[in-house]
């Protein structure tokens, strides 16, 4: 061990990437998120834990407009990515979830190749000038998510036939193929064995290099594993948000300390 | 604090904390049988302490393998993390208590004759009780949970120490003097020497509960006044 692993430059704060105040959010009358303010770090993992429908994805959610999708959701207070209002009416939704992907809880992969899985967004955003620079960002975005030794050789079988876990690193080499600043990633795990789930978080650790990272997930373990910050979400609220480290040996509110030593309710 | 979701984790983390209990009682009982065997030269109770010392070693690997299974059972994390790590950690200071007593016990044997002087004999009754009594302030400072009592317990280590170093002194000047005493005044060096180790292990026990409680480390403002190098010169 060259460093302690602990003592995180990451987990330090500096000029955030994402920006949040006062964000609230309503479900019809179902006030779902209250009075959310967090700063989250550029180039570093910010997992968000909670218990099951203490609004953490729903959070997430917001910060690439994914709600906007569901018309009883209304969302208030700012959030600012790199100082810039995402829910400003100028904002072009489309745009933004390129500039923040995301990756699910069940692997995605569209019903084509796993070339065309990777080309589609890069196309779409007109990213590629011809075949060759397209080769080359399905290439490169493969490698950058630790797929490429496996599927070379079959990039025009269907991506539907990887494994679960290969199907989520291709979801993750998709997000990352139309260069985001941002990814999301709700329980990108949760339906991957232990070995595929190793695979992810090793990917997470070297994405965060490029990439700011935003995980939500229901394993502690997992958020111990691979954020240098952590927030803990309980009925709406944001109730504590720090290093993980002090998440997890010390933390400073009751309900963190009895949610992570699995005393709750 | 609430009990766990998973009750048979409470009972795992009741039972540990209940064998350290179990442990310091016993640790106390050797420190003390191993003095009183010294300066009363009771060589059976010297005897039954080293005995009594195996069951602290017993005791020490149970809990260890204990710590390792709820460690790869429970995922202990907060508070839980910091009980599970300071168990493991007094449980080592009170083996090595155990050790230092039975070292204690084993000189009465060697010494095997009264002891030449009365007072060296108090002296060393006297930094026994001082330090068992750190001992048991610090292990029910672990019972209650009390960090204030555990910062007290580590600040006044210093007083042990002074009695070594006075204790130390008065050897050298027995030792001067008659040099026919030095056999049984080095043994006596060393018993002392013991003494003041277990004080620091109560100090460290004391450390451990600090951490547990609060999260925090004490400061390093305490000062070391073991003397004892500055007398020989």
């Amino acid at each position: 061990m060259n460093e302690m692993p602990h003592i995180d430059k990451a987990a330090e704060m500096t000029d955030s990437k994402i920006s949040a105040k006062q964000v609230q959010v309503f479900y019809g009358d179902i006030h779902a998120i209250k009075d959310v303010d967090i700063e989250i770090n550029p180039r570093s993992v910010t997992s968000f834990i909670g218990p099951s429908g203490c609004g953490k994805s729903t959070f997430l959610r917001c910060l690439n407009r994914m709600n906007d999708t569901i018309d009883v959701c209304r969302v208030e207070g700012t959030i600012l990515i790199d100082s810039e209002d995402i829910y400003d009416p100028k904002v072009d939704p489309v745009q933004l979830r390129a500039k923040v992907g995301m990756v699910f809880q069940k692997p995605n992969p569209f019903p084509k190749s796993i070339y065309d899985n990777i080309a589609y967004g890069p196309r779409i955003h007109g990213l590629a000038a011809n075949k060759t620079a397209m080769d080359e960002i399905v290439t490169s975005s493969l490698q950058r998510a630790g797929l490429w030794e496996e599927v070379k050789d079959r990039l025009s079988e269907p991506g539907t036939g990887l494994s679960g876990g290969q199907q989520q690193r291709l979801c993750i080499a998709r997000a990352i193929a139309v260069n985001p600043e941002v990814i999301l990633m709700d329980e990108p795990c949760s339906a991957l064995d232990p070995i595929a789930t190793a695979k992810v978080e090793e990917l997470i650790d070297e994405l965060r290099e490029n990439f700011t990272i935003v995980i939500v997930t229901h394993s502690m373990q997992q958020a111990a594993r691979v954020s240098q910050r952590t927030a803990f979400f309980h009925l709406g609220i944001l109730v504590e948000e720090g290093p993980t480290q002090d998440i997890f040996t010390n933390p400073t509110d009751k309900r963190t300390q009895d949610y992570i030593t699995g005393r709750f309710g | 604090m609430a009990e766990h979701t998973v009750k048979a984790y409470d009972e795992e983390l009741t039972a540990l904390a209940g064998r350290i209990a179990e442990m310091g009682g016993l640790a106390e009982t050797t420190v003390s049988n191993s003095v009183t065997a010294l300066v009363t030269q009771d060589l059976d109770l010297a005897r039954a302490t080293i005995e009594q010392d195996a069951r602290l070693d017993e005791l020490f690997q149970e809990i260890e393998m204990g710590i390792v299974e709820i460690i790869a059972r429970r995922q202990p994390m907060g508070r839980d993390l910091r009980e599970i790590v300071a168990a493991g950690r007094i449980s080592n200071d009170l083996e090595r208590t155990g050790d230092l007593a039975k070292n204690v016990a084993k000189r009465v044997i060697a010494i095997d004759s009264d002891l030449t002087s009365k007072k060296l004999a108090i002296g060393v009754e006297h930094m026994t009780e001082l330090t068992l009594s750190q001992l048991k302030k610090v292990l029910d400072a672990y019972t209650q949970r009390d960090a204030p009592a555990a910062a007290d317990v580590r600040e006044r280590d210093r007083e042990v120490d002074a009695i070594y170093t006075s204790l130390f002194r008065e050897l050298l000047t027995y030792m001067m003097e008659d040099p026919r005493s030095i056999s049984q005044c080095a043994h006596l060096l060393f018993c002392a020497k013991n003494i003041e180790r277990i004080g620091d292990h109560a100090t460290n026990i004391a450390e451990s509960v600090y951490y547990m409680v609060t999260g925090e480390r004490l400061g390093d403002e305490r000062q070391k006044i073991d003397e004892t190098g500055v007398v020989v010169k």
